[in-house]
């Protein structure tokens, strides 16, 4: 338990839309140029992650995604009251986006 | 969280130099970089033309079709096709579907017919995979073995064509545009027309932009101009709790276009429609997103909660009993449109069994439903789930990659359907889920916008129009070839007009109006007003409208216009955009209920209700209803249906497509 806290204003959406590992990001802002609706601005410390600076404007393209450079650096959800579910037709069993444990993925690619 | 550290104290990390003029030249001036702009731009810089495209966002993939495609419309000309354009527009104005009912314009609809393979064949030769050329298709009945050319819904007549490789089309085409050395300016949000003198109504000669970065501003000087910017969207409806994800278009969409073109006195139609559409905003999820039937998704099988099979029918009611009769037209039929879009039997197409909301309520099916993919067989499967949900717009990277990271397997796993009321179940995009019917929607596909001739020129000399900023603007391949087209019309224009000349008290006045949210510090931030703005909509200009309503919401407009929109404040370039987004969303609010009071009559087509004006499209006001701005003034007048194939135009479409085509 760390018991420090502080005063911060509310979250200014509840949905955080894009995240960064600062482990893979290098910096190079290419999610910044592409972004079409200037979620993201470049950090002031060069080489570092780009902020998320406008989460609550995001339209959920995944343009930053798709051309970031380094796989993993970047990542899209989908907020919360956004995920679907579904059902495994043999087992019945029911899985939906974001849950502990997933089943491991199908990795035949997209088409095109 | 990083906000915390940085809203506050940290200086915003582009140089910040308001006010400064940056001024550049072109032949064509092309306003909105999305995909008929990028058309444009590109049929403009071959034809030899000095092209300058302005872009809010970033080309590379700005637009409403910027993150994908996944099937291209009307391509009547493709080798394999059984229908003409002159067969499908006529089927197409005479019976109507969702983007060509009685209140869409035949222009861009033939034109599209005409020219929508060749595009598709110019976006090949940049790089789009179309073709299934790795055979990975091989013996679908979709597929034609010779050409390779996949097809969507209607597999007898192949008319509309699933693009192979539709997800990075945007990117392809601004690596074009900047192979023939088109000017691209990204994150330029433009401001106004500039018209000759400064005058209202005169021939239109450039353009203004500010950046949201610099806060710089532009001054674009141009022969032509061609609009291409979207339709107005987002007036109804602002919640950072719901938008986002849930919106067909994005959210900063606010109409730019159309309220420039208002304010030089450009002529406008339709824009009294609006409807609690599907996407409207608010309840929907993810586009493509849930399990559905429609669009990107047909034929999908759907099963309930006990994995009983939904029937599909024909247009006769016939239970279909193989997955293959949902891609055919009925016997006797000549083709169709998929589900029951269309308000017409002749277009109706297969369809999941239209009284399910009914079974629902009797506990027939029981929800939730589920899309069995796993229950298709293995072709239409990896088309639906591989081909299209990995092309289309939206849902490469959020649906496809993000649910398969997170274990959807389409072999073995039936997609949820978003649970509604029963009564939603009878419309097949499942995922759009209808918002409150206050809160209305504008624009897509059949939405209102700038009012054109068989030249795509507007009511203002050197003003062109293409795409969604077109009134019954309609998708991907229609935004596509009406900016082809609109540009071939420019250029033309561009070549013996005389040079333009731009007024400069007209750019003075710009300039105040732009910058003057940077000079407040005490009003009222942008969501606020956004958000207020929306509520006057809602209240005003709702489902059901009337003279009162209508003149009281004008009146609140205009109030808000000169106190709290006055003193909005912005703290930074961004700030400065969404603000002059707020001021955009009073004006085109205004235009729209201009258009409402001009409209006497309710209509169904429109999703129109006066209240003071009950009767359903009465004869007399079956046409067009336009209105422009004349020396301040509204002058509202009329167009009537196929305006375009009566005079000074000639009868039949081709004739008038190949007296104005310029090929």
């Amino acid at each position: 338990m760390y018991n420090k806290a502080y005063m911060v204003p509310n979250p200014m959406t509840p949905n955080q839309a894009i995240f960064i590992s600062p482990e893979f990001c290098n910096g190079c802002n290419t999610c910044v140029d592409v972004c079409r609706s200037d979620v993201l601005v470049p950090n002031p410390e060069k080489g570092k992650p780009p902020i998320v600076m406008y989460p609550d404007e995001c339209w959920f393209g995944g343009c930053c995604v798709a051309h970031c450079p380094v796989p993993g650096a970047i990542r899209m959800e989908h907020p919360l009251n956004q995920r679907a579910g579904w059902k495994r037709k043999e087992t019945g069993e029911y899985f939906r986006v974001g849950m502990k444990n997933p089943p491991p993925p199908n990795t035949r690619p997209p088409v095109g | 969280m990083t906000e915390s550290k940085y809203t506050q104290s940290t200086e915003w990390p582009y140089p910040v130099n308001y006010g400064k003029e940056n001024e550049d030249v072109a032949d064509v001036l092309i306003l909105g970089g999305g995909i008929a702009g990028c058309h444009a731009a590109i049929t403009a810089a071959k034809r030899g033309a000095k092209v300058i495209v302005v872009d809010k966002g970033a080309v590379i993939r700005s637009g409403l079709g910027g993150t994908g495609v996944d099937h291209w419309h009307l391509a009547c000309t493709n080798p394999c096709s059984k229908i003409t354009p002159e067969e499908m527009v006529g089927l197409l104005k005479k019976f109507g579907d969702y983007f060509y009912l009685e209140f869409g314009n035949g222009i861009t609809c033939y034109i599209t017919c005409k020219e929508s393979y060749d595009a598709l064949l110019d976006c090949e030769k940049t790089g789009v995979k179309v073709r299934d050329v790795d055979d990975e298709f091989a013996g679908a009945s979709f597929r034609d073995e010779k050409t390779k050319l996949m097809f969507a819904y209607d597999y007898e007549n192949k008319y509309c064509i699933r693009v192979n490789g539709g997800a990075n089309i945007k990117v392809a085409l601004y690596n074009e545009l900047k192979r023939l050395g088109a000017k691209i300016y990204d994150h330029v949000m433009a401001t106004s027309l500039l018209t000759e003198g400064g005058k209202q109504g005169a021939r239109v000669v450039g353009a203004t932009g500010v950046n949201a970065r610099t806060g710089e501003f532009y001054i674009f000087k141009a022969k032509s101009t061609l609009l291409s910017m979207g339709a107005p969207a987002g007036l109804w409806i602002f919640s950072t709790e719901l938008a986002g994800a849930t919106l067909f278009q994005e959210p900063n969409l606010t109409g730019e276009g159309t309220a420039m073109a208002w304010q030089a006195g450009a002529e406008l139609t339709m824009l009294e429609r609006s409807s609690a559409m599907i996407a409207s905003g608010g309840f929907s999820y993810p586009m493509y997103g849930t399990g559905n039937a429609h669009n990107t998704w047909y034929a999908c099988t759907i099963v309930d909660a006990d994995g009983k099979e939904v029937p599909w029918v024909d247009r006769d009611g016939k239970i279909l009993k193989t997955v293959s009769e949902r891609y055919r037209p009925a016997p006797g039929q000549k083709t169709f449109v998929y589900g029951r879009m269309s308000p017409s039997y002749e277009l109706w197409g297969p369809t999941i069994i239209p009284d399910l909301p009914e079974r629902i309520m009797k506990g027939e099916f029981k929800l939730p439903l589920y899309a069995d993919l796993p229950g298709m067989p293995e072709h239409e499967r990896r088309a639906i789930w591989g081909l299209m949900v990995g092309n289309e717009g939206r849902t490469r990277i959020p649906i496809y990659d993000r649910y398969t990271k997170a274990g959807f397997d389409p072999d073995k796993d039936m997609l949820q359907a978003n649970i509604m009321p029963p009564e939603q179940y009878g419309f097949g995009a499942w995922w759009g889920a209808y918002g409150p019917r206050q809160w209305r929607t504008g624009g897509f596909a059949a939405g209102g916008g700038l009012a054109f001739d068989w030249d795509l020129k507007t009511s203002l000399e050197g003003l062109y129009v293409a795409g969604m900023t077109t009134y019954a603007g309609g998708d991907h391949s229609v935004a596509a070839c009406s900016g082809r087209y609109a540009a071939r019309k420019a250029v033309k224009y561009a070549q013996t007009a005389q040079e333009p000349v731009i007024e400069r008290k007209q750019v003075d006045k710009e300039k105040a109006r732009v910058y003057a949210p940077v000079t407040q510090k005490d009003g009222v931030g942008w969501k606020e007003l956004r958000a207020g703005l929306c509520r006057i909509m809602q209240d005003y200009c709702g489902e059901y409208k009337s003279e009162e309503t209508l003149k009281t919401g004008l009146g609140w407009f205009n109030s808000i216009r000169e106190s709290e929109a006055a003193t909005a404040y912005a703290r930074n370039p961004h700030e400065l955009e969404r603000t002059l987004e707020c001021l955009t969303h009073i004006t085109v609010g205004e235009i729209i209920m201009h258009a409402s009071l001009a409209r006497k009559a309710s209509s169904l087509p429109l999703e129109f209700k006066r209240l003071d004006y009950p009767e359903m499209d009465p004869p007399e006001w079956n046409k067009f209803v336009t209105i422009r701005l004349e020396n301040g003034d509204v002058k509202v007048g009329e167009l009537p249906f196929n305006y375009w194939l009566l005079p000074p135009n000639a009868p039949k479409y081709e004739e008038n497509y190949q007296k104005h085509c310029d090929l």
